[in-house]
Parts: structure tokens; C-alpha cells; sequence
């Protein structure tokens, strides 16, 4: 869509839309969280390295949009233990980039950094990650078609994750 | 504590009933498993598959220790420790690759991947010195059962076959689930990391008293049949194999389903290229039998844990640290079950998994909870009394009963008692 904006306004909107992201999943406000995905979403964690192929090979999480709607509703039930109580989470995210790679659809693709803080019953977990997103225009408004969370750990043994990364 | 003479401390902290709290929790105890379980009984390590080929190798370890799991040029599985016979150097630092040879980088020392030391630098300082007896050290004794390799680290002892026992029958049930009777481990492992000590993790591999309540959020709002299994009506079984082997046998609850494929949540129709092929090999009554059984639900003492879809290896690191190294089990050729496999396993185990997450809650909380010394002990007792032999002569009781936990503990005591 840069064609209809210029790039300043799109990158403004991109910014705000991360940063809301953000604070939606600091604050675990799960269906607001779920409202940010389009209907064909695809939320990706890979393990063992940045480009496996994740229909071959084990992610930590590999969600289609069903699944995610899953994870939300498991997270509601205010019995996932992992997440009762729910883990204080205050996350930075910097280093946001229009890619230059333009995804046949028309989608957007963006990344950014992000270091999360993380305090839970076990700890304080200090976790980052490189995001990369393909951002689509759904009625006006911004939308995640694909969000892979690419941790920088992630080829180590790590601590269990239940929150929204 | 007690010190009467005559009395093994084993004894006094291990009874039928319950065991002390120390056990988990005492940095002294851990030293002494590492000596008396993980460096002298039989570990599994790793799968044959995960080094197809000739100089195939992959990182694995026996608890704290790095193992290198290689095939040499003569297509012979070794077992090599991580560490240069110079100066202790780690010898490897990739996960997995191809490699005839190990070369150190500290002081390039070169060993080739059957563990010899085939040279080292500036040799001419070593006039005299027997280069064999330089090697990379080993794991003792490396034995496999249908793929799955173990090693030992005592001389002697029980062969990997008399330490399976009953519980090498489910690696049996487990391969048939293939129509080419093989397992194959080629998806990768997610590595979950745990501040918990390792025996609540080989406790609640075969506890099937926990998941109605541990896993009563995904249960809820997923249309999933596994809560039915472990509930007060279920007809499936605890059972105590001996030498730690423990396992949950749900065949009962299969059977009465009757249906093919239910063990997975799934049927024949969806799966039709899987089930041909399966009576190809086996026939159409015994297909059908394997296809309603399912795989097995088996701990096989210490650290392999066979869950159905999924296989889990316990690594413990210190008294509070532990390690389970999951993937998706996959069936040679079995392609559209793999896949299957492959997403199920990546929905629940893993650090984000649906179950797992809540699972590893649980052995955080119970290892900060028994740091609490009062009281001293965690009671293992439900249904003691009404436990019973299967006609193979093993012990067996509700699904939801104890039998696993004080199955293990029996070992336990008989392992640890030298020290």
C-alpha cells in the first residue's frame, strides 16, 4: 500500500500498530490480541535456528489461526497454570524496518527487535527475539497475516515460555 | 534424623508408602545418582536415524556430560565423550554434522570418529609416547534395541536386554505402529529447561492421577478425548515392568472403542494412504488390531519417555535443573501420519506447548514446595491396597494410582544402596 501512503504515514502507522501489539500482550489482553490477526494468520516460533522448514522440523510454536484462537481461549480459562498467576512482562521493541522484499499479496513485511522482561513464580527471565511480520490493510486498519518470533536462544534449552511472545 | 546402625539411609528415607522430601532436594544425593544411576546403568542416548550415514554425527549426553554419537566408515555407532585426552578440551562444538575425524582446536589434537587418536601436532615431542592409549574417552558399553541406542558406563552388569525386561515389549508395540517397523527421529528436539529436580519429571511421566486437574484448561476448550482416559471410570492401567520401567496402558479404553485410529484422535478415512499400507505389511485383522492399541505410554527408567506421538529425554544438569529434549515421534513410511505427528507434538509439548507448559508448573512448584521441611515426607500411597499382578506377573492398578512412583522408588533404593 505505499502506493497510498507516503512511506512516513505508513511507517507511523506500523510503529503505533507494533507498539500496541506490544503492550496488548504485556498486559495479556488475549481478545483484543486476537483481533490483531487476519483470518489466514500464521504465528511462528521456530527452535533450532532462524530458517527451518516448520512443516518438517519441531517449532515451538507453530500456530495456524485455529490454533491461535486455541492458545487464546486456554489462556482464558484462567487455568493454565503456567499463566495463574500471570507472568509481569514489560517488553521494548526497537529496530522497526520496512523490508525490501514485498510479499506477492500485496502484504506489508516489517521487522523489528524486541527484549521482553519477564517475572514470574519461577524468576525473572530476561528473553529477546527478532520479529519479522507481514502486515496486511483489513478494512482500513492494520493486521498481522504471519508473525515469526525468531529467539536469540533459541537452539538452547529454555524455560518454559506461556505468554505471548 | 534416625541413626540407628543396621539401618540404610536409603532405608530410612524410602518406604512402600512415601518417600523424604531430602531426596529431591539434597546436592549430595544428586552427586550420588550421577555415580550410582546416570554413570553405571543403562541411558538412552540417542536413535540410529538421527546418524543415517557413514560419519554421521550428533551431540547427545549422560546427564551433565556431552556424548558424541557418531557412525564411522564401518557404519559402527560409538559413543565418545566430549572431551580432548589433552587437555580437556571440547573436541566438538557443532550439534550434528559429518566428520571422519575430531580435530581439538586448542592444541589440534585429531581423533578419528571411532574415538582414535590418529595425531597430534609437532609430534616430534612424543617420541615413545602409544598414541592408544590417548583416545577419546567412551561410554563403556553401547548397546541398541530396534534403533533406540543406549550406553553404560560400568563394564559389567545386566545387558540392555535384561535391563529392558517387560518394558522392552512396548519398544516392540511401539515400532509396529510403523508399516516398516521402524521409528525414525528426524523433526528435531525442542530443548525445555526446568528448575525442578529430574525424578518429578520421571514421576509424572506415568502419573495418571494429575491430568484431569494439571491439563483441565486445554481439556476444556479443546474437543480432546485424553481427559476420559485418566478419569475415576477409566479402565486403563498403572504398571510397574521392575527396574524402574514404568507405563500407562490404555489399551483397555482403545478396545472399547473399537475404532482404528482413535488412539490419535483420528480414523482410518483421514489417514487411508497410512492404513493400506499397514495392512500391506501386516495383514488386515493384525493392522487392525495395531491400529486400535496405539503406541505405547512408557517411561523406560531413567530417561526415555515414549508418550504416544511424542518422545521425551530427561537430562538432568544439577539438583534443580533439568532439561527434557522432546520431538515428534515419526513411523517410516508413514508420511501423512508423520505429519500429523509432527503438528500435534509442536501444539503440546515443547516450552509453549498446550500440556507441557503446565506440566513443568507443576515440577517447579513442587520442588520449591518441598523445601519446606514439615512434613518431611511426600506420600506416594494411592492404591496401594488394591494393587494387583497382570498375568505376566507385573504389578498393575487404576490408571490414576501410585503404582508407577513406588515401582520407581523400589528401583531406586536398590541402585543407591551401595552408596
Amino acid at each position: 500500500m505505499l502506493s497510498r501512503e507516503s512511506g512516513a504515514t505508513l511507517m507511523s502507522a506500523i510503529t503505533a500498530f507494533l507498539y500496541r501489539e506490544a503492550r496488548l500482550q504485556d498486559e495479556h489482553q488475549y481478545e483484543a490480541w486476537e483481533k490483531l490477526w487476519t483470518d489466514d494468520g500464521v504465528y511462528w516460533v521456530p527452535a533450532n535456528g532462524v530458517d527451518i522448514d516448520p512443516e518438517r522440523q519441531m517449532s515451538i510454536i507453530y500456530d495456524n489461526r485455529s490454533r491461535i484462537a486455541l492458545r487464546v481461549r486456554q489462556l482464558m480459562t484462567g487455568k493454565h497454570f503456567t499463566q495463574t498467576p500471570q507472568s509481569n512482562l514489560r517488553r521494548l521493541i526497537s529496530n522497526i524496518e520496512l523490508m525490501d522484499e514485498q510479499p506477492d499479496d500485496g502484504d506489508i513485511a516489517v521487522a523489528s527487535n524486541s527484549l521482553i522482561f519477564e517475572s514470574s513464580l519461577r524468576d525473572d527471565t530476561l528473553w529477546a527475539a527478532r520479529n519479522e511480520y507481514r502486515l496486511r490493510h483489513v478494512d482500513g486498519e492494520l493486521r498481522m497475516a504471519h508473525k515469526k518470533v525468531i529467539l536469540v536462544n533459541n537452539d538452547k534449552a529454555i524455560y518454559t515460555l506461556s505468554f505471548l511472545v | 534424623m534416625n541413626m540407628m546402625t543396621g539401618v540404610s539411609p536409603w532405608e530410612r528415607l524410602i518406604r512402600p508408602d512415601r518417600v523424604h522430601g531430602s531426596l529431591y532436594t539434597d546436592p549430595e544425593i544428586f552427586e550420588a545418582e550421577l555415580k550410582y544411576i546416570w554413570y553405571r546403568t543403562w541411558v538412552y542416548v540417542g536413535h540410529e536415524s538421527e546418524v543415517p550415514n557413514a560419519n554421521d554425527y550428533v551431540v547427545k549426553s549422560i546427564g551433565p556430560q556431552s556424548v558424541i554419537m557418531t557412525r564411522d566408515e564401518q557404519g559402527k555407532v560409538n559413543l565418545l565423550l566430549n572431551r580432548c585426552s589433552h587437555r580437556g578440551n571440547q573436541v566438538c562444538s557443532y550439534e550434528r554434522g559429518n566428520a571422519r575425524s575430531f580435530t581439538c582446536p586448542f592444541h589440534s589434537w585429531t581423533f578419528a570418529n571411532d574415538g582414535r587418536l590418529v595425531g597430534y601436532a609437532f609430534p616430534d615431542g612424543y617420541e615413545g609416547q602409544d598414541k592408544s592409549q590417548l583416545a577419546l574417552g567412551r561410554v563403556t558399553r553401547v548397546e541398541s534395541y530396534r534403533g533406540f541406542v543406549f550406553g553404560s558406563f560400568a563394564a559389567d552388569g545386566p545387558t540392555l536386554k535384561e535391563h529392558l525386561g517387560g518394558a522392552a515389549e512396548t519398544i516392540d508395540r511401539l515400532v509396529r505402529t510403523s508399516p516398516e517397523g521402524e521409528v525414525e527421529i528426524t523433526a528435531g528436539f525442542l530443548k525445555h529447561r526446568v528448575k525442578a529436580n529430574w525424578k518429578f519429571i520421571l514421576e509424572n511421566e506415568c502419573d495418571g492421577y494429575h491430568p484431569a486437574f494439571v491439563h483441565t484448561s486445554i481439556f476444556g476448550v479443546a474437543d480432546s478425548m485424553i481427559g476420559k482416559l485418566y478419569g475415576g471410570a477409566s479402565t486403563a492401567l498403572t504398571r510397574d515392568y521392575g527396574n524402574g520401567h514404568t507405563e500407562i496402558d490404555l489399551r483397555p479404553e482403545f478396545r472399547k472403542r473399537d475404532a482404528p485410529m482413535s488412539w490419535f484422535g483420528t480414523s482410518e478415512e483421514r489417514l487411508p494412504d497410512y492404513a493400506t499400507r499397514m495392512k500391506a505389511a501386516y495383514g488386515d485383522t493384525a493392522a487392525r488390531g495395531i491400529m486400535i492399541d496405539g503406541t505405547p505410554h512408557v517411561m523406560i527408567f531413567p530417561n526415555l519417555f515414549i508418550a504416544e506421538i511424542q518422545m521425551f529425554v530427561i537430562q538432568p544438569l544439577g539438583v534443580d535443573d533439568s532439561v527434557q529434549h522432546v520431538t515428534a515421534l515419526q513411523f517410516k513410511g508413514a508420511p501423512d501420519l508423520n505429519r500429523r505427528l509432527r503438528q500435534q507434538t509442536m501444539g503440546s509439548v515443547g516450552p509453549a506447548g498446550f500440556l507441557l507448559a503446565d506440566d513443568s508448573e507443576m515440577y517447579e512448584r513442587c520442588h520449591r514446595g518441598v523445601l519446606a521441611r514439615n512434613p518431611e515426607w511426600i506420600f506416594l500411597g494411592r492404591g496401594e491396597k488394591r494393587e494387583r499382578q497382570d498375568e505376566l506377573g507385573f504389578t498393575v492398578g487404576h490408571v490414576t494410582d501410585e503404582v508407577p512412583s513406588r515401582g520407581i522408588w523400589t528401583h531406586y533404593r536398590k541402585l543407591m544402596e551401595p552408596a
